[in-house]
């Protein structure tokens, strides 16, 4: 029915003539992409790690003329009280929010009350507000109950605005575990809790993992909550960083090497756990 | 009653959550929205009843008019089109099977890992405005393989259009995610279909326009929606890109500083509010659509 000119009939599918052109360009486009999107890390890298003598923002682009980590070490004294902070605050939200995410998760999957398929789109909603629509009252609320300031009030903030997304990562997940499965446990008289610890939570690492890593990664990127809810003491690495770095009149190689220094861990992450952080990005977008 | 003691366990397991959620989300929200209406200005919160007329105030007013609703409606056109056109392809070229194709997708999508403040950091010497002696960043680079005329002040342009410069960041860091989306898409799209009209005589054009673009179109509104989400209630980005610069000032950031450094406090929660509805708009369609459509499987 087509008028084009097939060439030959392999595999079923119409081989033009003109493919071998389209896989060379095919390889040159992506390429292009990979060049653009390493660009800035390669600004960032060389920069990074010359001399400080040796910046010069004019000559961004050139091989450093020898190594150095005196940049590093300039900025780390600054950025390593922001470090441990969002240290403290990661690993604790993400790990309080995944654990909370998997028991409501496993409700609204398996353990069903009337109500739940109303109650779980009110919950998505939760993870796609814009946050400038709740930060007057969360201002007012956190520093009227005293959590404004320190660590523990972030923590909390993350806790629950990590939940919409840690609740769908699990009840997906959960929704796989066959319902005769859940029966059985059922008929052997186990209750709702004894089946999520013993049946439930056996299988569930690998949801741990995606939702662990996705609440990690939010965390510690955050910039809005953390500049509203700590002070000085307690600021997060973002702010640390915007604070050192974010402004023209700090040195390019110190702003180059802090924003290096704050983005190692989550690019650890997602360099050795990147299987993970893709179902998490997957999750975040309604796709299960 | 007697199956209350079936779900009541479960129910008493998420109450925490639910209540937390609650309060955090809808009662904050709703908080908000009575702030708009109130003539709360400085540290002291008032809530007195003044209707509409914050509302009315910032139609009126002219950073918010002359400025960030033009700015965010260029940036959110710029950046939703860009990192769809983008991701869309680095999709369609990854799909069939490339050479590389792990370290191809862990390329393009490192960058989600980043925060924007990083982001930001490291863009806003990239997209630097000094030209002749000074030539630096992505001028630079243009300079240097010849395009020198496409040389841009980028964000700093006189242009109303500046702020589009700040889709490159915006789009490097989230074009990636776009291509995931498209690509898990296309690989579900059975073989036996894309086959079937092979059978039937289509070129490999015809397949992907009758076959596959079909199956493609809940990815896109999928894309759309996320982009434009993001797109609205970015702050940081645009805060640590040039924060006192007119040029890329946008609601956003509009309602963070009328806020929390000028005592604004009713202006902010109406900047908000009108936010919130925005977004209102593109996501309770996708959430409800998205939760029907996995309930009808």
């Amino acid at each position: 029915m087509s008028a084009s000119a097939p060439a030959e009939r392999t595999d079923g599918r119409i081989r033009s003539r003109m493919a071998p052109y389209f896989t060379v360009v095919r390889y040159l486009v992506l390429f292009g992409f990979a060049c653009f999107f390493l660009m800035p890390v390669y600004a960032l890298l060389v920069t990074a790690l010359k001399n400080p003598a040796e910046v010069s923002v004019v000559r961004m682009w050139e091989w450093p003329a020898s190594l150095s980590l005196e940049n590093f070490r300039i900025v780390w004294p600054k950025l390593r009280e922001g470090f441990v902070n969002s240290s403290l605050l990661a690993v604790p939200s993400s790990i309080i929010s995944s654990a909370l995410g998997a028991a409501n998760g496993f409700v609204l999957a398996k353990w069903r009350f009337p109500g739940a398929d109303f109650a779980f789109p009110l919950i998505l909603f939760g993870m796609f507000i814009p946050y400038q629509a709740i930060i007057i009252p969360m201002f007012q609320t956190m520093s009227y109950i005293g959590l404004k300031g320190g660590l523990s009030g972030l923590i909390m903030v993350h806790v629950i605005y990590g939940l919409p997304i840690t609740t769908l990562i699990f009840r997906s997940y959960f929704s796989g575990i066959s319902e005769e499965l859940i029966e059985a446990a059922k008929v052997d008289g186990a209750g709702m809790l004894s089946t999520f610890f013993h049946v439930a939570l056996p299988i569930a690492p690998p949801a741990f993992a995606v939702s662990m890593i996705w609440q990690f990664t939010s965390a510690w990127n955050d910039f809005l909550f953390g500049v509203l809810l700590t002070d000085r003491n307690h600021w997060p690495i973002t702010v640390a960083l915007n604070n050192i770095a974010g402004s023209q009149s700090v040195p390019f190689n110190e702003a180059m090497a802090s924003a290096l220094l704050a983005s190692v861990p989550t690019l650890l992450v997602y360099f050795l756990l990147g299987r993970f952080f893709m179902r998490g990005l997957m999750a975040g977008a309604l796709k299960g | 009653m007697r199956r209350i003691r079936s779900w009541g366990p479960g129910l008493l397991l998420v109450a925490p959550s639910l209540l937390a959620l609650a309060l955090f989300v809808y009662v904050f929200l709703g908080w908000n929205v009575r702030v708009s209406f109130t003539s709360w200005r400085g540290l002291l919160p008032k809530y007195d009843n003044i209707g509409l007329d914050n509302y009315v105030a910032l139609a009126h007013d002219q950073r918010f008019m002359q400025f960030d609703v033009p700015h965010i409606a260029i940036f959110t056109l710029v950046f939703v089109v860009g990192a769809l056109a983008v991701g869309f392809l680095m999709a369609l070229l990854l799909d069939r099977g490339v050479v590389g194709e792990n370290v191809f997708r862990a390329v393009f999508l490192f960058p989600m890992a980043i925060s924007f403040i990083a982001t930001a950091i490291i863009w806003r010497w990239l997209l630097d405005n000094g030209g002749g002696e000074s030539t630096t960043g992505l001028n630079k680079l243009l300079v240097d393989v010849g395009l020198g005329s496409w040389r841009s002040d980028w964000f700093r342009s006189s242009s109303r259009w500046a702020i589009a410069a700040i889709a490159l960041p915006a789009g490097w860091a989230l074009s990636g995610y776009v291509m995931s989306l498209f690509l898990a898409g296309l690989r579900g799209v059975p073989e036996e279909l894309r086959e079937a009209a092979r059978v039937d005589g289509a070129s490999e054009p015809r397949v992907f326009w009758f076959v596959v673009r079909p199956m493609l179109l809940p990815v896109l509104m999928s894309a759309i929606v996320i982009l434009a989400h993001i797109s609205l209630k970015t702050f940081d980005l645009f805060y640590a890109m040039d924060q006192k610069n007119l040029k890329i000032d946008t609601p956003a950031l509009y309602m963070w500083f009328t806020t929390f450094d000028g005592g604004f406090y009713a202006r902010g929660a109406t900047i908000a509010t009108l936010l919130l509805l925005g977004v209102a708009v593109v996501i309770v369609p996708y959430v409800w659509y998205s939760v029907r459509s996995e309930q009808r499987r």
